[in-house]
């Protein structure tokens, strides 16, 4: 449903991005990994319709959304929730952006508060909510506004780590019931094994995909699968493949 | 953690007894004869004085108030289409930006006469200083609150199909409330004693005018009365604006009451 294809940006001299293709079906999720400075943010805004490439085309459903904001939205590690709007008015901004009438865009929300794991929050302000409920608010965000495709870049790294855990199996758990397909843009090995369904290894100057990786298991994965010979082989494979 | 109304009285313990102590130094130093009554009146005579004129500095300061309101109001209103303008076109403010800052370095004693001269007696060239004045901190709040606004708020908007005036009312707009307060509050100062000023160089009318009266009949005492008034109403507008800020800023206190 999402393709990317042969996709090249460079800034005057420096050459970030050659040729990247990469495919997201229904249900799916992949991962982009990378080192820091590799590349990533570009490709997230050429994907976002922020930034157009040099080369390439970014295709949504078959429709030709190259350069064009609007499309796909994407959520970061900074929740970027305004602090001056409710959790509601916050989740509402795409479906206001959009022209939906307020009281309806926030009855939309409010239909989906629980599922998200965000009931009774609707009316406070974001700085009253922790940092794992402000990032599910975020993704509600994200899903209202397309309900297809979630582009998400290192959402989970400032969370600490039993949040963080605890963020990823609600983050799988959610995505199975909305059948959201997520692209997904980590530095995280781990992370990116634990729930991709692919690895797209984003490598070198300027940067491109050397490796597609298959992570075989179902989702979702076990609580000891971080700790199988399996995973340790695919974190062999990627560090061999990144030359880490 | 909630913050209870007993601590914020408090916090301003110590300010208000400096006050009473300033007060009862002052009476002092009256009582004793150490300076004569007709250089430095005592706190009771000043007292006395504002009891027996409070008819007339209620009936000027009406004039003054409405003087301060309209300036501070035309002064918000140039304010607020400068610092868009400024925000929009890049151009504007490379422009204006330095005329403004120049508008500021005037002396304020020295135009208001000009302005007399091409504005009459009335209320208009007190409006007019009002407005020089005060137009200037509201811009620059203004102009600075949009300019903070988080850049990557404005690409998310962007990446959500938001053009230029949706960025504004959704992110622009409201980050600069809190920089447009502090605006407000300075301006609302200078609104009162600009409009003091304009009056005291020439009109019919104010605290001002009341002021150059008492001043020419050596009455010290209705002086301070009048300085004490005007001080007075000056806190009292800035009181005003606060209260009107943490009502419309909710989240900041929401903020407060977490950490």
């Amino acid at each position: 449903m999402l393709e990317v294809e042969n996709v090249s940006v460079s800034f005057g001299d420096n050459h970030v991005l050659r040729d990247v293709s990469l495919t997201l079906k229904k249900g799916e999720l992949v991962s982009i990994l990378g080192v820091s400075g590799g590349g990533k943010t570009t490709l997230f805004n050429v994907i976002s319709g922020l930034l157009k490439p040099d080369d390439g085309r970014v295709l949504l459903e078959g429709r030709d959304v190259t350069g064009k904001p609007g499309s796909i939205s994407y959520m970061l590690q900074k929740d970027m929730l305004l602090p001056y709007r409710t959790i509601e008015d916050n989740c509402a901004l795409p479906l206001l952006l959009r022209g939906t009438p307020k009281s309806r865009a926030r009855e939309q929300v409010r239909e989906h508060l629980a599922e998200f794991g965000l009931e009774g929050t609707g009316r406070l302000w974001p700085a009253q909510l922790s940092g794992g409920m402000r990032q599910r608010a975020a993704l509600l965000r994200t899903y209202l506004f397309s309900q297809e495709v979630a582009l998400l870049d290192e959402p989970f790294s400032a969370l600490d780590t039993i949040t963080k855990s605890a963020m990823h199996r609600w983050y799988l758990d959610i995505m199975d019931r909305i059948r959201l397909s997520t692209l997904f843009i980590t530095h995280d090995m781990d992370e990116a094994i634990l729930l991709s369904d692919r690895i797209c290894l984003l490598t070198g100057k300027p940067g491109t995909i050397t490796k597609v990786i298959t992570v075989e298991p179902p989702r979702p994965r076990g609580e000891d699968f971080p700790l199988s010979p399996e995973f340790l082989e695919y974190k062999r494979t990627i560090k061999a493949a990144i030359g880490g | 953690m909630k913050r209870k109304p007993q601590s914020t009285i408090r916090d301003k313990l110590p300010a208000a007894a400096a006050l009473a102590g300033l007060v009862l130094v002052w009476q002092g130093v009256s009582s004793l004869g150490l300076v004569p009554a007709f250089m430095l009146p005592s706190p009771v005579m000043v007292v006395r004085a504002f009891i027996s004129d409070f008819g007339l500095l209620m009936s000027n300061s009406v004039t003054t108030l409405k003087e301060a309101f309209l300036g501070l109001l035309i002064g918000v209103g140039l304010g607020f289409v400068f610092a868009v303008a400024m925000d929009a076109f890049p151009i504007v403010r490379r422009a204006f930006y330095p005329l403004l800052v120049i508008t500021q370095t005037i002396p304020t004693v020295a135009i208001a006469p000009l302005l007399v001269l091409w504005f009459g007696y009335e209320t208009m060239p007190k409006v007019v200083l009002i407005v020089i004045t005060t137009f200037f901190p509201l811009t620059v709040g203004l102009t600075d609150g949009f300019r903070e606004a988080d850049p990557d708020a404005i690409s998310l908007l962007r990446s959500m199909g938001a053009g230029r005036a949706k960025i504004f009312r959704y992110i622009k707009l409201p980050s600069a409330i809190p920089q447009f307060f502090s605006g407000l509050r300075i301006a609302a100062a200078y609104s009162v004693v600009g409009a003091v000023i304009a009056e005291w160089l020439g009109g019919f009318s104010g605290l001002g005018v009341y002021m150059t009266r008492v001043r020419s009949a050596y009455a010290f005492d209705k002086m301070f009365a009048v300085i004490i008034l005007i001080s007075a109403i000056s806190l009292l507008l800035m009181g005003l604006i606060g209260l009107a800020e943490r009502v419309l800023t909710p989240w900041r206190r929401a903020r407060q009451e977490r950490s």
